[in-house]
């Protein structure tokens, strides 16, 4: 029933109403204060690279360079596409990541690669989408770099701390963005999303 | 030295310079604001956080963290059960009898087993999450809203953890103990105003 649910939200079509960050400097700086003034796609990318950094460095290179890509194919794939669903679809990437940072738990490189790959390329889809009405293709490419650039940082910066409590300061940071993603559900139920 | 006549230069300076009127708060940038004001408001709600972070240094690894990360989860699954319209019943009784237990467990210093702890903890976050997670007013942002009232959660979390390494103490481990009785007298008010 709740599948069936899901399912019918996820078809039902509705117009492209995302706001752009307009910044005046152009459509690269455009699209790099989207990623960093919209938190539906920020969270999920800060998250994202706090798992990679939990994971050590060989995930957090893996993720480094096949988040952005996947986000960029995404994108591209979004600027030939025409309608979002209306419901909060990110608020899947905010909790399954949100719980795996949560519990630390240790998934397969692959399948750590392949999670980045599906997050990447569904946010750069409504991204994709969104950037049509303004920035477009070049709008893409300053959230690609933005995106990163940030992945970057924060993942070796959570890879360098040492300190245990340090670590568990992170698995604190991801129940925060889980609880965030079921609140985002809720919300949508509630018709406030 | 420089530094330092810098730094209260800048202090001085940012005291005494006015606020900008000119850029109201929109509906969706308060939200976030209203996020994070929103735990702080209750002071049940504020007394059960500040009391999860205080048991949680008085049972030392690893519940110091796992209570932490436990609450605000279970918490928003409260919340998503308010917002889905699932009605939970007496709610600020839950409330109060959070603040009353969680109190005693201070008082006492009860040390039971992992698992039974993260459990009544998360039952009482059901009921606070029902309670403080639903309250969004119209036309503002849920999901800023939402990081604004789990991260002000974390931080009373926080608050009442650091309050608790004074438990390395022989004095701190009586205070902590007298902030446990103070709850739990307050958790029982909270009870009678919601019985009577």
């Amino acid at each position: 029933m709740l599948g069936v649910a899901f399912s019918a939200a996820l078809l039902k079509p509705a117009n492209a109403a995302a706001h752009l960050v307009t910044t005046g400097m152009g459509p690269v700086y455009d699209g790099i204060g989207h990623l960093l003034l919209t938190p539906e796609d920020l969270v999920p990318t800060l998250a994202v690279a706090l798992y990679a950094g939990l994971r050590g460095r060989a995930p957090g290179r893996r993720a480094l360079f096949f988040f952005p890509l996947a986000w960029l194919i995404g994108g591209f794939i979004g600027l030939a596409a025409n309608t979002l669903p209306t419901f909060p679809v990110s608020a899947f990437s905010f909790l399954l990541v949100g719980i795996l940072i949560a519990a630390d738990l240790r998934l397969p490189d692959n399948a750590f690669t392949v999670l980045a790959i599906a997050v990447g390329i569904m946010h750069g889809f409504f991204n994709g989408i969104a950037l049509k009405a303004g920035p477009g293709g070049l709008g893409l490419l300053g959230i690609i770099s933005a995106l990163f650039v940030l992945v970057a940082i924060v993942s070796a910066f959570v890879v360098s701390l040492k300190p245990p409590w340090t670590r568990i300061a992170v698995r604190v940071a991801g129940s925060w963005v889980a609880a965030m993603g079921l609140l985002m559900i809720g919300w949508f139920f509630r018709g406030q999303g | 030295m420089n530094l330092l006549v810098f730094f209260l230069a800048l202090a001085v300076y940012l005291v005494l310079t006015p606020s900008a009127h000119a850029h109201v708060e929109g509906s969706q940038a308060v939200g976030f604001i209203t996020g994070l004001q929103h735990p702080w408001s209750g002071i049940d709600h504020v007394l059960a956080m500040i009391a999860v972070g205080l048991w949680g240094a008085q049972l030392g690894n690893p519940a110091i963290w796992v209570l932490p990360i436990t609450f605000p989860l279970v918490m928003s699954f409260g919340a998503m059960m308010g917002l889905l319209g699932i009605p939970l019943p007496g709610i600020e009784i839950g409330i109060a009898v959070s603040a009353i237990l969680l109190g005693v467990m201070v008082l006492g210093e009860v040390k039971p087993k992992l698992i039974i702890a993260a459990i009544m903890v998360g039952v009482f976050a059901i009921f606070h999450g029902h309670a403080h997670g639903t309250e969004l007013p119209a036309g503002q942002s849920g999901l800023l809203y939402s990081m604004g009232f789990v991260i002000a959660t974390g931080i009373l979390h926080g608050i009442g953890i650091s309050i608790g390494l004074i438990h390395r103490w022989p004095t701190g481990k009586l205070v902590l103990r007298g902030a446990g009785a103070f709850i739990a007298a307050m958790g029982f008010f909270f009870l009678w105003q919601a019985v009577v």
